[in-house]
């Protein structure tokens, strides 16, 4: 099947990538454009490692064609990270340890940060229920919870990031 | 040394890698690509046990983008086993299936092509031509004459230096029964567990100008991995040269050497980068697992709820082959008498060969089933004596001075006062005899240190 | 039918490393020009932290602050040998070879220093600020980098130090199985509270409650990391992660994420942990290694509480609800 070329915003740029029918926007952005923030921990829509936010909503790239992005306005966790310093969510989980070994990190700040856009003062049992399809096998969640819920508590729903 | 002269010790100093972690700047083998690339897939015994009559690519080579085919004739030293290294023997495991396949999943032979895709379509083409042969999958019946037998060496444990288990003799076992007011029996079943670290095992070798070949790779252990391949391919070991020390999620289940090899044989061979990475189906299907095992215990105990005598039976499933789980029932062996004064303890602990998928090193490694086994047994003594669960533990708590069955004196027992902290945490009342326990109270106990720091700090 | 609530505990000890081949682990250390130390190793770092607190003990050892050091792992052609990132023994085996390449290191540190204040050697203290001065008199000082430069390039003196852990292996006695197979020994007492619903069979942890004693803490942040993720991976194991659940059988083995389960976000307990800290002697600043069970203690203390919740003798994990409501049935054609 001849490949094609499909266009659109990744992270306030417009780009043009060129793909065989049916490559995944995971694949897209990490082997064709370089974009290795958004890690895959299944390749089939089962762990929310490739979480992205693709207009306002985030999605498991590993399992969305890249074709049906066309047009569209694709958030990666690069387009979060300021020029300088960090985006409030990821100074939380810095500071709040909600890392350990960092491979399901871009998916939750990603669902982390989709939440926030929505609902700028999440209870935990809301930021529970929007991180429960990502996995993490490292911290217990807890710390993440708390992550997120101390940016809720200093914010006024406007997470700042590029790239909106 | 006072706490106050400590600097950084004893500050939680924000994470080293906490910046790349939270930029997705962090690189781990799949993030790693090179424009030559070849892809690396195997194909997997679809039986539990069988005998391989033949194997033909002819289909498989028709494959667009199809590079090579490799089986145990390629591997120079086909046979290893992991803990060679420290003298832990015989060699038994293959690189890839030789005669026989002894689980469902195992190598056979590794198919590299120029794509991914590429790659899986051959190995499903390749075709293996099989004879099923009778399965055992019990770690008892393994044992039973009859069974299918496992290993070259005639029986399905492994040999601890001539004996079919790792024994721990302290005390007079028999003495002790005679001495219990009663006999507690339990039967312990853990089952098997996946790691699941949300990066999957892999590497990608690379062949360099100079002759060398670099291995990106995520295991938990550089050195021995890179010390096993060297070996395996038969190289000097400054042939290869291996990169990691980040790793997506370990917990034991990256240091089986099992993707390194055969990548770096396949760089060797065809002069181009190899990727080979577990999906997360054969993470799943075909990396080891926790051990399983069956614990039986048969404990006396007298009446004041002291334990006076143990004796175990237990079974590890090691799977179909070594990997780490003859020392993982040596440390089970050690610590299968919990943190408690025992003093006549007798263990059997088997590694026992199954045609089950290899079980190998998993956090806790032989511990956590002993840990399981061990306070699920104190509980069903507790309970047939009438004893509060705390206070229990607290009288058969080892101190410092004991002696363990294995021999070793006990030098930095806590037990006790973390059984009181725990029992104050959950404002469970403790008499007053209990709550004067301490884990330096022995007649031959050394002198009780001071704690530091902890209060003051949080 | 109802819903059962049921508490129970565990108490475990853990050893730290193994005794294979002397279990050794190497650093090497060395300061460049710019007053930085170099620590150089082959140890991986699992997301526990590693990098992080040997970082620190290095510093802790030199007297220089924590960005001062850097970690470079991770790299056969660099790193001296680690015997790898297993049996709770990194931080404790690379943390021993670190304090002895610093304690080298700091010692030609010292002689630089006395020799640019004309001061002795054994008159020599670190503020842990950056400077080396002398004792008592605290306006003698000098900067690293101005000592890394005196000792480059007016010296002629290599500030490094080279460390090694070792524990010679005695062996296993084969009859008796005497060994001594580990350095030291950490202690955990879990507690934990379910709710088990005995119509479904569901279990619901609401709470875990832990205290360890683990030595010195390094850095305590890490620490609690581990215990919360230990106890939420020993809740993953007590409730539902079984590769094979049918085992011995070997059918029905789950081949991803969407059949073999594991803990989300909304199963995450109560959580209350405290840490004692008994330094051990041959630890590095009294370390123990811990970060393994973590995830053994809450185990047998769920199962515990499922057993006093249901007055059952379940004796297997992961407790599923089937597990649950065979093990009711067997209580009730028992009475
Ligand atoms: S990689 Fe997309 S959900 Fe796992
Ligand atoms: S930090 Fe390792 S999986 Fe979440």
């Amino acid at each position: 099947m001849a490949s094609k070329i499909v266009t659109f915003t990744l992270n306030g740029r417009e780009t043009e990538v060129m793909v065989k029918p049916l490559t995944t926007l995971a694949k897209a952005l990490r082997e064709k454009l370089g974009f290795t923030a958004t890690k895959c921990g299944c390749y089939e829509g089962n762990c929310g490692s490739c979480t992205v936010i693709v207009n306002g909503e985030p999605v498991l790239s590993c399992i969305l064609p890249v074709e049906e992005v066309e047009g569209q306005n694709v958030l990666t966790l690069e387009g979060i990270t300021p020029a300088e310093g960090l985006h409030p969510l990821q100074q939380a989980f810095h500071e709040n340890f909600a890392i350990q070994c960092g491979f399901c990190s871009p998916g939750m700040l990603m669902v982390s940060k989709a939440l926030l856009d929505k609902n700028p003062h999440p209870t935990q049992a809301e930021v529970a229920e929007a991180i429960s399809g990502n996995l993490c096998r490292c911290t217990g969640y807890d710390p993440i919870i708390a992550a997120v819920l101390q940016v809720a508590a200093g914010s006024n729903g406007n997470q700042g990031g590029s790239h909106e | 040394m006072s706490d106050q002269a400590l600097n950084t010790v004893g500050k939680s100093e924000l994470r080293r890698d906490g910046l790349s972690h939270v930029t997705g700047k962090t690189q781990y083998v799949d993030d790693i690509q090179f424009p030559d690339m070849l892809y690396l897939k195997m194909v997997r015994s679809p039986l539990h046990h069988a005998r391989i009559l033949g194997i033909d690519f002819s289909e498989a080579e028709k494959v667009p983008g199809f590079v090579r085919a490799f089986t145990y004739k390629d591997v120079p030293k086909n046979l290893y086993t992991i803990l060679c290294l420290i003298g832990v023997g015989p060699d038994e495991e293959p690189v890839l299936a030789e005669k026989e396949v002894l689980y469902k999943g195992e190598q056979i032979a590794a198919v590299v092509a120029q794509s991914e895709e590429a790659a899986i379509e051959a190995a499903a083409r390749v075709k293996v031509d099989l004879e099923e042969l009778p399965a055992v999958f019990d770690v008892e019946e393994a044992l039973k004459p009859g069974a299918p037998i496992l290993k070259p060496w005639g029986t399905n444990y492994f040999v601890y230096e001539g004996h079919h288990c790792r024994r721990v003799r302290y005390g007079n076992i028999e003495q002790g029964f005679a001495q219990a007011d009663y006999i507690v029996e339990g039967c312990y079943e853990p089952k098997p567990i996946e790691h699941a670290p949300l990066e999957t095992t892999g590497c990608i070798a690379k062949p360099e100008a100079n002759g060398r070949i670099t291995v990106y790779t995520n295991t938990q252990a550089l050195y021995f991995s890179m010390d096993n391949t060297a070996l395996i391919l038969n190289v000097p070991f400054n042939k290869l040269h291996f990169v990691g020390g980040t790793v997506g999620g370990g917990f034991g289940g990256k240091v089986d050497v099992i993707v390194e090899p055969i990548a770096a044989l396949a760089a060797m061979h065809t002069g181009h980068p190899v990727k080979y990475l577990y999906t997360r189906e054969e993470e799943f299907h075909v990396s080891s697992t926790r051990v399983a095992y069956r614990i039986y215990f048969k404990d006396g105990v007298s009446k004041d709820g002291h334990i006076v005598a143990r004796q175990v039976t237990s079974y590890a499933d090691s799977g179909a082959y070594n990997r780490h789980t003859p020392y993982a029932v040596t440390k089970h062996a050690a610590n299968i008498s919990g943190p408690y004064d025992i003093p006549n303890v007798h263990i059997d602990a088997h590694c026992v060969y199954t045609n089950r998928v290899p079980t190998s090193a998993m956090r806790g490694f032989g511990v956590t089933s002993a840990s399981f086994a061990t306070e699920l047994q104190i509980d069903k003594i507790a309970r047939k004596l009438g004893m509060d669960p705390f206070e229990i533990r607290l009288i058969n708590a080892y101190r410092n001075g004991d002696m363990r069955p294995y021999q070793k004196v006990v030098g930095d027992a806590t037990l006790v006062e973390v059984i009181q902290a725990a029992a104050g945490m959950a404002h469970h009342p403790l008499s007053e005899r209990f709550q004067a326990m301490n884990s330096w109270d022995r007649a031959n106990s050394p002198a009780r240190p001071e704690p530091v720091s902890a209060e003051k700090r949080s | 039918m109802a819903k059962l609530k049921g508490t129970g505990i565990s108490s475990v000890n853990y050893p730290t490393g193994m005794n294979l081949g002397g279990d050794p682990t190497q650093a090497l250390i060395h300061m460049t020009t710019t007053g930085t130390f170099v620590i150089s190793l082959a140890s991986c770092d699992l997301g526990q932290g590693l990098k992080t607190v040997l970082a620190q003990i290095g510093a802790e050892t030199l007297g220089v602050p924590f960005e001062n050091v850097l970690i470079d792992t991770g790299d056969t052609d660099t790193g001296p040998h680690c015997m790898g990132t297993f049996a709770s023994r990194t931080t404790h085996r690379a943390g021993n070879a670190i304090i002895m390449a610093a304690q080298e290191a700091r010692k030609t540190m010292l002689e630089i220093a006395a020799d640019e204040l004309e001061a002795r050697p054994e008159d020599m203290e670190t503020d842990g600020q950056g400077f080396v001065r002398v004792k008592g008199s605290p306006d003698r000082k000098i900067h690293l980098v101005n000592l890394a430069l005196a000792g480059h390039f007016k010296y002629g003196k290599t500030v490094a130090g080279r460390g090694i852990f070792f524990k010679p292996n005695l062996g296993i006695d084969p009859e008796t199985g005497k060994m001594d197979p580990d350095s030291t020994e950490a202690h955990a007492c879990v507690m934990a509270e379910v709710e088990v619903d005995t119509e479904t069979g569901e279990v619901k942890v609401l709470k875990l409650q832990s205290v360890y004693e683990i030595g010195r803490q390094v850095n305590p942040k890490l620490v609690e990391g581990q215990i919360k993720g230990g106890s939420v991976m020993g809740l993953g194991h007590a409730l539902y992660e079984s590769t094979e659940p049918y085992y011995p059988s070997p059918e029905h083995r789950p081949g991803g994420f969407f059949e073999y389960i594991l803990p989300l976000a909304p199963d995450v307990p109560e959580m209350e942990i405290r840490v004692l800290e008994y330094p051990s002697a041959d630890g590095p600043y009294g370390v123990k290694g811990f970060g393994e069970m973590t995830a053994n203690a809450p185990i047998p203390a769920i199962v515990n509480a499922i057993n006093n919740a249901l007055g059952t003798e379940i004796s297997t994990h992961p407790v599923t609800p089937e597990i649950v409501l065979q093990a009711l049935d067997a209580k009730q054609s028992k009475s």
